[in-house]
């Protein structure tokens, strides 16, 4: 099974898929802003504010997915000694990275107008912070460690120690007393948040999926042409 | 209307600076990654085309690099 993710196997795959996964990108993100920004109903509390859901909330989660993705590899790597799932680990590393700082801006900006803040050391914000330090731990071993091996043993350590903070990101509004609120949409039980705002959600987190997607192929891409450019070199 | 999509209720600014921010960054993400990704690429046709007839022959029999040589010519992402 391993062997179906051999890079000489897939990169047929992976060379071609951007431009369509581009095109499929931008259409769902033109449905999705005009959703968003102007066909759903404004919040009877919030009002317009409500909209920065639409681009904070999918941040969150693909960021949360991403890290979550990249920690199951690397042990999965560290087990099977699989170098190419070190190879997907690192270009997942970037659009998550930027989805986490999406989701701290963006949640920052919302927070003004609804708690009259910008900022509060409140457990998911805090959590999501160490979050966006994890990422850029990982990012930084990847260029500080020259040496392939130990760059990837690194790499993978950061990765599953800061596994252990999803879970705390994820039930932080339980366990504490925060200002945000528990889950609005679940996927075992009824979700609370009504279809009219549910859709545009739905929408956009797939626009967002569909761009980390396309920046993950382009990233993986760049990565396989860099080992075979040092191929090259032994030649 | 117009007034009414842009000020939304006061919020307007909290919105359209949330979504700019989105935005910026999603572009910027994408610009950085594809100029790196077209480096490598012109770094790998530089260096295939400076090899001798024999390295090209083992260059080559690797499929990879055929495909990312066809990538080359006929890429526009």
């Amino acid at each position: 099974m391993l062997k179906f993710f051999e890079p000489n196997k897939i990169f047929a795959i992976t060379s071609r898929a951007p431009k369509y996964v581009l095109f499929l990108f931008i259409i769902v993100l033109s449905i999705g802003l005009t959703e968003a920004l102007f066909l759903s109903p404004e919040d009877y509390k919030q009002s317009h504010s409500v909209r920065i859901m639409y681009v904070h909330v999918p941040s969150a989660w693909i960021s949360l997915g991403i890290f979550s993705l990249i920690a199951f590899l690397s042990l999965v790597s560290f087990i099977f000694k699989n170098k190419n799932f070190s190879l997907i680990s690192k270009s997942l590393a970037p659009s998550g990275f930027v989805f986490n700082i999406i989701a701290l801006v963006t949640g920052a900006i919302w927070g003004k107008p609804t708690w009259g803040t910008w900022w509060a050391w409140d457990a998911r914000i805090t959590s999501m912070l160490i979050l966006a330090l994890f990422y850029s731990m990982y990012l930084l071993s990847w260029k500080i460690f020259r040496k392939e091996e130990q760059a990837i043993k690194i790499a993978s350590i950061i990765a599953i120690l800061g596994a252990i903070n999803i879970p705390i990101i994820k039930f932080s509004v339980d366990w504490w007393s925060t200002l945000h609120q528990s889950s609005s949409v679940q996927i075992l039980s009824k979700t609370s948040i009504h279809t009219s705002m549910l859709i545009p959600l739905a929408i956009m987190t797939a626009a967002f999926t569909l761009f980390s997607i396309l920046i993950f192929l382009m990233k993986y891409n760049t990565e396989l042409i860099k080992i075979k450019n040092k191929g090259l070199d032994r030649l | 209307m117009i007034n009414e999509i842009v000020s939304m209720n006061g919020y307007g600014l909290y919105v359209w600076s949330a979504f700019s921010f989105t935005l910026i960054s999603f572009g910027s993400l994408f610009l950085i990654t594809k100029l790196q990704l077209l480096k490598e690429k012109r770094k790998f046709a530089y260096k295939f085309g400076s090899l001798n007839t024999e390295e090209v022959r083992v260059a080559e029999s690797q499929k990879i690099n055929k495909e990312i040589l066809a990538g080359i010519l006929s890429s526009k992402i």
